[in-house]
């Protein structure tokens, strides 16, 4: 019973029960984190006002990491037990992790006009963010031109591990080119450098994206398997 | 077994490069990709020797790296469509062995040339002389790696009827850190300072590709074939 999930009909019954309750808890999430964050949390002396926006840009830029090795850990899965609902999970999660990339790249943008002076630079760890993007749509193009999902599916894996290299790179890009923007603030061995009425804020607003990941990828991954031909299923069935 | 694959990895190598000498013509177009993209900079940018100089280093590059995309998805497809690669999997002989094979002789066709071309056009492109050495060191380094994340995107795409189109899109990203430290080799050696640490990176990727790149390849084969 338990591993009954690892079925197609057993995921698309999970995705159909949890998906709606992991979306309403990730709203509620939101509302905290968002309430906190844009009316509880103090002004910053340095950058006013305008430094709220971390509360959208930085759980976005952890959630395009997180996507990225979700979706690529997932089509590990896939590639090495050939398990079906892996590769369904990876095809869902490629455009979910896409679009929290486009978020912190276009928050980021937002952010680096008043703060920077200029809506873009080429700096180490925007042009990563960047590539990361075009590492999610790689994924998702490779997937798409395939005439079988399956095979599409597992191609897509093998390309999404490739790009695990990059991963790395984005991360600690901070610390291999002296940049313009800003270290880490949160992350850090030591207390972190940041307010605890400015931290928690941001924990709520990190934890409602990552909570929405997976009820997005749950919501997408019965989108995918009600658009997969009856034959497919039926074999999976018989 | 293991004198098995390594006759195999030498009957293959010769094998691909006796093909390519057959048809001469067709493996040079990458090379004249190199060359006449390289010369579009001064015509399109400026001919002034101090801008070119400053832009040899990412130009040759960037060069370097399309012409060897453009060569990628020619690496399986006519063994795919005359069956050869089909046999190649079902033998018994290690499949990474084999790809590793395909792309070492690919190289020898498409990659050393480049490596050849590139001191020729920086030097056209007033790259000061110093960093000459450095810029075919670092293409000697660099564009095997290349060569072999580019099997694992040829391996994805070759069974694919547009597959040719989506490679660009699938191996740009992966070639960023070889491009960054490449020309970041070059540019430092053109300025005075040491390029080593870009060159130990660069040999850093060439190992990890190496290593990786044809266990990858071949199971992208296997997706493809089947």
């Amino acid at each position: 019973m338990a591993w009954t999930f690892l079925t197609t009909r057993g995921l698309d019954g999970l995705a159909a029960r949890w998906a709606p309750r992991l979306l309403a808890v990730s709203a509620l999430l939101l509302v905290a984190g968002l309430y906190g964050g844009l009316v509880l949390a103090p002004t910053d002396e340095e950058q006013g006002e305008a430094y709220r926006i971390i509360y959208v840009h930085v759980p976005a830029a952890w959630l395009s990491l997180y996507g990225y090795v979700t979706m690529a850990g997932l089509g590990a899965v896939a590639l090495i037990w050939r398990i079906r609902v892996a590769e369904v999970l990876m095809a869902a999660a490629a455009p979910v992790g896409a679009a929290f990339t486009a978020l912190a790249l276009a928050t980021g943008s937002i952010w680096g006009k008043p703060m920077w002076g200029t809506w873009w630079v080429w700096d180490a760890r925007l042009t990563s963010e960047l590539i990361l993007l075009f590492l999610y749509i790689g994924v998702m193009a490779l997937r798409a031109a395939a005439e079988d999902p399956r095979a599409g599916a597992r191609a897509a894996a093998i390309l999404a591990l490739a790009g695990v290299v990059n991963v790395p790179i984005v991360h600690f890009s901070v610390e291999w080119w002296n940049t313009l923007h800003q270290g880490p603030t949160v992350t850090r061995l030591a207390a972190p450098a940041i307010h605890p009425a400015m931290l928690v804020p941001l924990l709520l607003m990190a934890a409602a994206f990552m909570v929405y990941h997976a009820g997005a990828v749950l919501l997408r991954a019965r989108c995918l398997l009600a658009r997969e031909p009856a034959a497919v299923l039926a074999e999976e069935a018989a | 077994m293991s004198g098995g694959a390594a006759g195999a990895f030498a009957a293959l190598v010769r094998r691909d490069l006796l093909l390519a000498w057959r048809r001469r013509g067709d493996r040079l177009v990458p090379l004249a990709f190199f060359v006449m993209v390289t010369a579009l900079f001064p015509l399109g940018v400026s001919p002034e020797r101090a801008v070119l100089a400053t832009l040899a280093p990412g130009v040759v590059w960037v060069g370097a790296v399309l012409a060897t995309l453009l060569g990628m998805d020619t690496l399986f497809r006519s063994d795919l469509e005359d069956g050869t690669l089909e046999q190649m999997l079902l033998s018994p002989l290690p499949a990474p062995v084999l790809v590793l094979a395909k792309v070492l002789a690919h190289w020898l066709v498409t990659g050393l040339p480049l490596v050849l071309a590139g001191p020729v056009l920086a030097g056209a492109l007033h790259l000061p002389a110093p960093a000459q050495p450095v810029l075919v060191a670092g293409l000697l380094l660099g564009t095997p790696a290349l060569s072999l994340v580019g099997a694992v995107g040829a391996s994805l795409t070759v069974g694919l009827r547009r597959g040719g189109m989506l490679l660009p899109v699938l191996l740009l990203p992966l070639y960023v850190p070889v491009l960054t430290f490449g020309s970041g080799a070059v540019a430092a050696a053109a300025a005075g300072l040491p390029a080593a640490g870009h060159l130990y990176a660069l040999g850093a990727i060439l190992a990890l590709a190496a290593t990786l790149a044809p266990w990858a390849a071949a199971a992208g084969l296997r997706i493809s074939v089947a």
